[in-house]
């Protein structure tokens, strides 16, 4: 108790950030988590053991703390943490549109809050920062990329990376890249060309940019039909990616072509949207892509996360890249060279598809395009999958992802020869929310868990060598399931839903699990250590 | 999305990261007098080459997506461009006082919004549908006619919905996200069957995979934990799911089709 009572005494005196070792990157997270996405794999797997199955029961709050925006707005009326906190040396650092905080990880006190003053932008939400030894990075809803000191949460510097009044907006955690901060962007609204970009971490001076769309005579402009369409043709890059140091390989996919559901003005596939690219993270230069959604017209932005898995596929040692994909496809692709090694539907009752073609491509149905008196098309626009993050456990070999079968009417409304904006409308009629384990080896559905309220679920998923499974339901509870077949370990009741994806990490011989609901951080930890 | 919560009120809760339609346009809305002067100014002036909805036509380039146009503050920039003019490309200057700029500015804008503002896209005919093929699949492959009359439930269902909210109804009328609203929609139920006591049914209220709460056939909010009951859910709605994996589009627009006939 009295060796309890110090520590306490000592944190609220001297806590003060230190700086990320950039080892810390390249390792499986354990007294660390400092990417989106822990490390770079995409995996949201822990090695971490403390919390394990013959424990989990026990699992107690160790404390909760809610956060209200400050200058601006949390988006949606008030804080919503999508962003998964980066924990680094006992300090979580996150954001939310215009917020961002840091946070003794120990008790949740807060340590810094910073808020951006907005000139404007969609508050969707916000995922977090990159971290870069001593500094922090996030994007605002009016898409500048902001640099802060850890240690002060003073502004060091910031860039605007798109223009707010072009309809763009943003707000993916940006990647730290040995020397790059790569950062997206997003913005359906009216035929802006999406790219990523590439900044120096000291002084934020633009690196390099690849555009999503060619301009006239690049590769990939054999698939649009004119200078007009690829340069509105979309193509956002709102979501983080994950990077193959060996081969210095930086994946992400990229959001939907536009004019969104009226894609007349565009026939061909509309590369390099609706794609799983890689890039050289040095230049900016495209290795190689995979095309996922074709010539998409259903808003199936291909931005969920491409995990990387390294292990054994038809008897050979390989290093793999997995997506559950938002137009209902799993693919498994050699991340070496983006061939695919498979494709398969996770969810039932698909019908934008006409099925696969040689390369395990989705071939698109033209009879399910957006029509003026509608089209009944299976997943709807919030897809199969969505951004919430999957998880992979080596462990059992399978790959976690929240999933929902639906039904949507698609109606195009703008039927001339050169529509604008979305061209057309989506109304969402049903909806079924799973939790899907699917075999990397054969895209087979393992196993499913199916909510029994009806509902969207955005919560993202953690693995764990302690064999569990964590994640958020589609009312209020967070949970621990068996990863090997989906069977409820434990619960907890929140005040609102899962809204960001829960993390893990190892401080004072403690294992820790946080997870954010609506606007407070929820932190839980085992009895007696 | 439909989420019940315990004090059995259905609520709407976006759970999805869409925005709605308020955050669409999240610059300034201009005036409605000035979009029109605007409006009749740019019909004069500018829509022979522009359009007279400014989205471009072969003399002249789109104006909804310029980004001259949209990086615009109350004529700021399309100000010196309309009174210099691009001689080379065949637009001359244009002699406009300043409120004439700002008119032109709060029309475009109008413009630009009306793109940008998707919820708001007037649906088109919806109509297309054969109403004797709609009637057929509604006693016939549908089974519609097991559950519904068209001279009982439906009748003058038409009168009280329009084609847009018909079409979306029919589907399932409990709705999705964003969708109809669900209130009148058939309630689900549900049986609870404890260890000792007799098995309780009533209005399901909340289901979770850990608790269900129902309404008894007295009024009363009866609440478990799953771990130690049965729970039975019946959704008198099911066979409307069972449909969305049936349909085919033209039975979908047949079936409108005959509603919209049913007054």
């Amino acid at each position: 108790m009295k060796k309890i009572l110090l520590s306490a005494f000592l944190y609220a005196g001297t806590l003060v950030a230190q700086p990320l070792d950039p080892a810390k990157l390249l390792q499986p997270p354990t007294d660390s988590w400092p990417t989106y996405n822990g490390d770079y794999t995409g995996r949201r797997y822990s090695p971490l053991t403390q919390i394990n199955q013959s424990n989990v029961g026990t699992l107690n709050l160790a404390w909760t703390r809610r956060f209200t925006a400050g200058g601006g707005r949390g988006g949606g009326g008030g804080v919503q943490i999508k962003a998964t906190p980066l924990e680094v040396n006992g300090i979580l650092y996150f954001a939310a549109p215009d917020n961002a905080w840091a946070v003794d990880a120990r008790s949740g006190r807060e340590l810094w809050h910073y808020t951006w003053v907005t000139t404007g932008g969609l508050h969707i939400g916000n995922r977090g920062f990159g971290m870069y030894g001593d500094w922090l990075y996030f994007e605002t809803p009016d898409c500048y990329l902001v640099s802060l000191d850890a240690k002060t949460g003073k502004m060091r510097w910031n860039h605007q990376i798109a223009d707010v009044k072009q309809e763009y907006f943003c707000g993916p955690a940006p990647m730290v890249l040995k020397n790059h901060i790569i950062t997206g962007v997003g913005g359906d609204s009216l035929d802006v060309p999406g790219y990523l970009e590439a900044r120096d971490p000291e002084t934020g001076a633009l690196q390099w940019r690849w555009n999503t769309t060619p301009r006239p005579g690049e590769p990939g402009s054999e698939t649009w039909p004119s200078r007009a369409s690829m340069e509105h043709g979309g193509g956002m890059t709102w979501h983080s990616g994950t990077y193959d140091p060996e081969l210095n390989l930086y994946y992400f996919g990229t959001g939907n072509p536009n004019p969104v559901y009226a894609p007349q003005s565009r026939s061909g596939d509309n590369l390099y949207t609706c794609s799983i690219v890689a890039l050289n993270p040095d230049t900016g230069k495209l290795v190689w892509y995979y095309q996922v959604s074709p010539h998409d017209s259903h808003d199936f932005d291909n931005v969920e996360t491409p995990v990387l898995i390294d292990g054994e596929f038809k008897g050979q040692a390989r290093k793999m890249l997995a997506q559950a994909a938002r137009n209902g496809y799993f693919v498994l692709l050699d991340r070496t060279n983006g061939k695919n090694l498979l494709t398969a539907p996770f969810v039932e009752g698909l019908n934008w598809s006409k099925g696969l073609d040689a390369d395990g491509r989705p071939i698109p149905n033209p009879d399910k395009e957006a029509k003026p008196d509608g089209t009944l098309v299976s997943p709807t626009e919030g897809g199969a999958a969505n951004w919430f993050a999957p998880s992979f456990s080596p462990l059992t070999g399978l790959f976690y992802t929240h999933a929902s079968e639906s039904y949507g009417l698609d109606w195009r409304t703008d039927i001339s020869k050169t529509p604008e904006g979305y061209g057309g409308r989506n109304q969402t009629i049903w909806m079924q929310n799973l939790l899907e384990a699917i075999d990397y080896k054969t895209g087979k559905v393992v196993w499913t868990h199916r909510y029994p309220t009806q509902g969207g679920n955005r919560s993202g998923l953690l693995s764990t060598a302690g064999g569990l499974l964590f994640g958020g339901d589609p009312t209020s509870s967070v949970f621990a399931m068996d990863p090997a077949n989906g069977k409820m370990l434990w619960h907890a009741g929140l005040q609102s839903s899962v809204s960001n994806g829960p993390i893990t990490f190892a401080l004072d011989g403690r294992q820790y699990m946080v997870v954010g609901a609506g606007d407070s951080l929820y932190a839980f930890t085992l009895p007696g250590h | 999305m439909f989420r019940l919560l315990q004090n059995g009120v259905s609520v709407v809760a976006v759970l999805w990261a869409l925005p709605l339609s308020a955050q669409l346009i999240s610059r300034p809305v201009p005036s409605a007098g000035a979009v029109e002067r605007g409006k009749k100014e740019f019909v004069i002036q500018c829509a022979g080459c522009h359009g007279s909805d400014a989205r471009g036509e072969d003399n002249g380039p789109d104006l909804v997506r310029s980004v001259t146009v949209l990086d615009d503050e109350q004529g700021s920039l399309i100000g010196p461009v309309l009174r210099k003019g691009f001689p080379n490309d065949g637009m001359p200057p244009f002699d406009l006082s300043d409120a004439q700029v700002q008119d032109l500015a709060a029309f475009l804008r109008e413009r630009t919004q009306a793109a940008i503002n998707r919820n708001a896209y007037p649906l088109q005919n919806l109509l297309t549908g054969n109403a004797k093929d709609g009637e057929a699949f509604f006693n016939g492959a549908g089974r519609c006619n097991s559950c519904h009359s068209v001279t009982g439930d439906l009748a003058g269902i038409a009168s009280r919905f329009q084609p847009a909210q018909l079409q979306t109804r029919f589907l399932y009328p409990r709705g999705g996200r964003g969708g109809p609203n669900g209130a009148q929609a058939k309630p689900i139920t549900a049986t609870v069957t404890t260890r000792t006591g007799p098995a309780i049914s009533g209005t399901l209220e909340f289901i979770d995979d850990f608790t269900v709460g129902l309404r008894d056939a007295d009024g009363y909010y009866r609440s478990f934990s799953r771990d130690v009951v049965k729970v039975d859910v019946q959704d008198p709605l099911a066979a409307h799911v069972q449909l969305l994996k049936q349909y085919t589009d033209k039975n979908m627009h047949d079936v409108l089709a005959y509603l919209v006939t049913l007054k």
